[in-house]
């Protein structure tokens, strides 16, 4: 199959988007969109994994065998976990403690597990990293999104603690965007995740049809 | 892909090596880390103990002069001690106190005079917004307690104030606050009936 690096980029971030076109990776979507900065964090994490792993499905993907393809692929997005957890935690502590809750939970996602099945399993390795790569930046915008609203009406802020995870030079991110404590309390516990989620998934579609879009549940690549 | 059809042993061959190969890399990188997680470990322990001792009241370390007591519950109880000059002059431990959603994990200092040092949250799993204001970077909530002792106020006044007490609660949040206020009184109490061990010099 021929590549088409434009095909991948607009996959991974809107056509085919592991959030709002497949409905992937709901777990880390609901529970970690609280604030913008955690969304942002949790799809920081979860890019480095599947980038890593789609790498070395695709390095390998002709030793693999058909039976035992899934195990493989639960091993090496189980490992890659582990090693960025530890790498994490021994030189980016700082950083550590704000991610080190969320990428344990990248084990838990099927994203990664979908993309090593239905991409990085028949391409070759360049194409698959950025096929990884790019899926991971919808699912970071994906998820600060979500996130972003769901801070706004919940608390009235947005990137607060921004600074905790990009560092001291971020904090002119963190605004606040309604008086303290009018924020509605819903859209930060967990039913606020499946409303926002919901209504972005129908702004997304609206624009869509708009644009002439056909909607189609998507395989390896939007139709 | 490779195509199917093959005897049974090229599969678990195959996942066998691929197991082994990255088990060894996992097991590579915990060597690699694992001494520097440890030293990462004790400097958080460090700083969390450094919010509840001051500086100013000791010349130890008190990650590394450490006793180990049982609570009334039967639990072993780790206690920082603070020195200056060779005498114990607080201490620093662990307490827990329920909340509305489970544990609510405190550090609490405690000078050895009895008054309280400081005391923060750890971890909890609170609401966000509500309960979560017993969090220093929140509400100065939490620093209320800075100084006060088992006497100061009366040991029936530890309480919020919507249980009769002298402590605020917080807005459509009563459970946290008291779940804090209790696990400082009976911290304080533990300290009481421990001051000899706590305090002795070994």
């Amino acid at each position: 199959m021929a590549t088409s690096y434009t095909r991948i980029m607009k996959d991974g971030l809107w056509d085919n988007n592991g959030v709002f076109a497949m409905l992937l990776g709901m777990c880390p979507t609901m529970a970690m969109t609280t604030s913008a900065t955690n969304g942002f964090g949790m799809g920081l994490a979860t890019l480095v994994v599947m980038a890593a792993s789609n790498f070395l499905v695709a390095a390998f993907r002709n030793y693999i065998t058909t039976e035992v393809r899934i195990p493989v692929y639960i091993l090496i997005v189980a490992a890659m976990v582990t090693l960025v957890d530890l790498t994490m935690n021994a030189w980016m502590h700082e950083l550590y403690k704000v991610l080190g809750l969320f990428i344990p939970l990248i084990v838990s996602n099927c994203l990664p597990l979908a993309r090593l099945e239905a991409f990085a399993a028949k391409e070759p390795v360049l194409p698959s990293f950025m096929d990884g790569l790019f899926m991971g930046i919808g699912f970071t915008l994906a998820l600060t999104v979500i996130g972003a609203c769901r801070e706004i009406v919940g608390s009235g802020t947005l990137f607060w603690d921004a600074h905790l995870l990009l560092g001291p030079a971020f904090q002119f991110l963190e605004t606040r965007i309604l008086p303290p404590d009018t924020g509605i309390l819903v859209a930060i516990l967990p039913p606020g995740g499946f409303l926002a989620t919901g209504l972005l998934l129908v702004v997304k579609r609206m624009l869509d049809l708009k644009a002439g879009k056909q909607i189609v549940m998507a395989g390896a690549h939007a139709v | 892909m490779s195509s199917s059809n093959k005897p049974s042993w090229v599969h678990a061959a195959v996942l066998g090596i691929f197991c082994l190969g990255f088990g060894a890399m996992l097991a590579l990188t915990n060597e690699l880390t694992s001494d520097e997680i440890k030293a990462r470990r004790i400097e958080d322990k460090q700083n969390s103990l450094a919010q509840v001792i001051p500086a100013a009241i000791h010349d130890n370390n008190p990650v590394t002069d450490v006793v180990t007591l049982v609570n009334d519950e039967g639990k072993d109880i780790t206690v920082y001690r603070a020195t200056m000059g060779g005498k114990v002059s607080g201490v620093a431990y662990e307490i827990t106190g329920s909340g509305y959603a489970g544990e609510i994990k405190l550090m609490i200092g405690v000078a050895a005079d009895g008054q309280v040092l400081g005391v923060r949250a750890i971890a909890h799993k609170e609401t966000p917004g509500l309960g979560d204001k017993i969090n220093v970077e929140k509400t100065d909530w939490i620093t209320r307690f800075t100084g006060l002792s088992l006497g100061n106020p009366p040991v029936d006044k530890w309480k919020v104030k919507k249980d009769g007490g002298v402590f605020d609660q917080f807005s459509g949040a009563t459970i946290t606050p008291r779940g804090v206020v209790l696990a400082i009184r009976k911290g304080l109490e533990f300290f009481d009936a421990h001051k000899a061990q706590m305090l002795e010099i070994r």
